[in-house]
């Protein structure tokens, strides 16, 4: 038992190692570009809700409001059927009869971007209100444009201030992406559970997934401490 | 101190460099600054004087439009600054031009404000060569120049959080001259400094002065004011109340309130 244990986690014949290390792959793809697409639309849900035109102020509060509120994986379902009825309804409308499913790689990554995009919204909202006006001021009294002040100055700092904070998001993004298990992406948890069923061993690859899960987080984890130690180098504290 | 020597001046009045008509700055119902006059002339070392509230800070920050003001007429380096009217107020009509003005005119804060997140020696390249566009390797030999010129040569490395508020201040200085500007502004350069590190800054000032340098200062320092200024300007309750040369002025007898505000001062002092 212990010795077939360990080559059903294995790389051999029996193995199923290389699929759930391929899963995981997939898994990390998945967060990386969730957790991309949520650092995109969190700047600008955070210039949105710093803005001085109310209505635009309005529509970032509805969008943070909106993502945060509701469960996540009501998200990906919508997100899942919504996008494959529409595209059907566009398909049918241009000739093309059928059902039409949009790849779940695309429209899970979307759905949690979204989420994520909402929680760094507040994040770098946060993190900009942090930020001593005298800094701005300086580049602006050297006669920096908009550009050069948000990338030199602005951005930088920003983002230390934002960092602690981001790392607990990309914790939550690296677990959320269990949810494409459902829209029928096979990342680690719907490859463990395939492996699972085949072998009616559920609490060895269950167990494997949750060690998975741990060590690319742990890693991931150590990388952005050492991203937060760097940009702090010059606090003295 | 000995008195800042004036450059050779040609005959007739040195070129403006900048003029303010009739500047106001409100906020809301605060009026801060109630139509000020001001023309500096190259050269000049101008020390604005008055109580906290007179407008004096709000003033000079109209000069580099860090304060857009509420109405009122600015030309700096002989070009009229370009507003457009906002609510019952202005706004700066064209960007490009406020910003290559700026690059002109160097600002010198009372909180020092380094770029944290810089070495003393970053802060000083940090705009030649991303405002001016100018290459990396002349930018440093300038700007270690500019470092030895404050005494902070050996600094160079070090973040501005490992620095004294003295040391801080004179690379804020570094940092403004780097960019070879027509005129300073210094907003109560030493105000946030321990009494022990005033005389650190007053003496890069004071030697800057001495090169003819066109400076505007803000300050309390009445000693340094009277030895090193060409001209006194006095702000009283948002107006200009009283100016002159410091000897006509701090004699005593020109003007009641500035004498008060500086006998309170010297007490205090």
């Amino acid at each position: 038992m212990k010795a077939s244990s360990l080559a059903l986690v294995g790389f051999g014949v029996d193995g199923w190692g290389r699929l759930l290390l391929m899963a995981a792959g997939l898994t990390l793809a998945a967060a990386l570009c969730s957790f991309a697409i949520g650092a995109m639309l969190g700047t600008a849900g955070a210039v949105l809700k710093l803005s001085s035109v109310a209505t635009l102020r309005w529509i970032g509060t509805f969008y943070t409001t909106v993502f945060r509120g509701i469960p996540e994986i009501l998200v990906v379902y919508l997100f899942y059927f919504g996008g494959s009825l529409a595209l059907t309804h566009l398909m049918h409308l241009a000739g093309f009869p059928g059902f039409f499913s949009l790849p779940s790689f695309v429209i899970g990554v979307l759905a949690i971007g979204l989420v994520s995009g909402a929680y760094q919204t507040e994040t770098y909202r946060s993190a900009y209100l942090r930020l001593e006006r005298g800094q701005v001021e300086a580049g602006l009294a050297c006669g920096m444009g908009r550009v050069v002040l948000l990338w030199r100055i602005i951005a930088p700092q920003t983002l230390r201030f934002a960092l602690p904070a981001l790392g607990n998001i990309w914790q939550s993004v690296l677990k959320e992406t269990a949810l494409l298990s459902i829209i029928g992406l096979v990342e680690l948890l719907r490859q463990s559970t395939i492996a699972a069923g085949a072998t009616r061993q559920p609490l060895l690859f269950y167990g494997t997934a949750a060690c998975v899960y741990l060590v690319m987080g742990q890693v991931t984890g150590i990388g952005i401490r050492s991203v937060e130690r760097h940009l702090s180098r010059y606090r003295g504290r | 101190m000995q008195p800042a020597q004036s450059p050779p001046m040609p005959s007739g009045p040195a070129p403006s460099v900048i003029t303010a008509q009739k500047l106001t700055k409100r906020y809301g119902a605060l009026e801060v600054l109630r139509g000020v006059d001001l023309e500096a002339h190259e050269g000049e070392v101008i020390s604005i004087l008055g109580a906290s509230g007179s407008g004096k800070s709000t003033f000079l920050r109209c000069l580099n439009l860090l304060e857009v003001p509420t109405s009122g007429d600015l030309t700096v380096l002989g070009e009229r600054v370009r507003f457009r009217p906002k609510g019952d107020g202005l706004r700066i009509a064209d960007h490009g031009q406020v910003n290559r003005l700026r690059s002109q005119v160097g600002m010198v804060f009372q909180n020092f404000c380094l770029w944290s997140h810089r070495t003393v020696l970053q802060n000083v390249m940090e705009a030649p060569i991303h405002v001016q566009g100018r290459n990396r390797h002349e930018v440093r030999d300038e700007a270690e120049a500019a470092l030895a010129r404050v005494g902070m040569a050996d600094r160079a490395g070090y973040y501005p959080s490992q620095l004294s508020g003295g040391q801080q201040q004179r690379v804020a200085i570094a940092r403004a001259i780097v960019m070879q500007p027509r005129v300073l502004l210094f907003d109560e350069p030493t105000s946030a400094l321990d009494p022990e590190l005033v005389g650190e800054v007053l003496k890069v000032m004071h030697d800057l002065a001495a090169e003819g340098r066109t400076m505007l200062i803000v300050t309390h320092e009445m000693a340094f004011a009277r030895d090193v200024s060409s001209r006194i300007v006095f702000l009283e309750q948002g107006r200009v109340r009283a100016q002159g040369t410091p000897q006509a002025l701090f004699r005593g007898g020109m003007d009641e309130r500035f004498d008060q505000f500086v006998s309170h001062f010297m007490r205090q002092g």
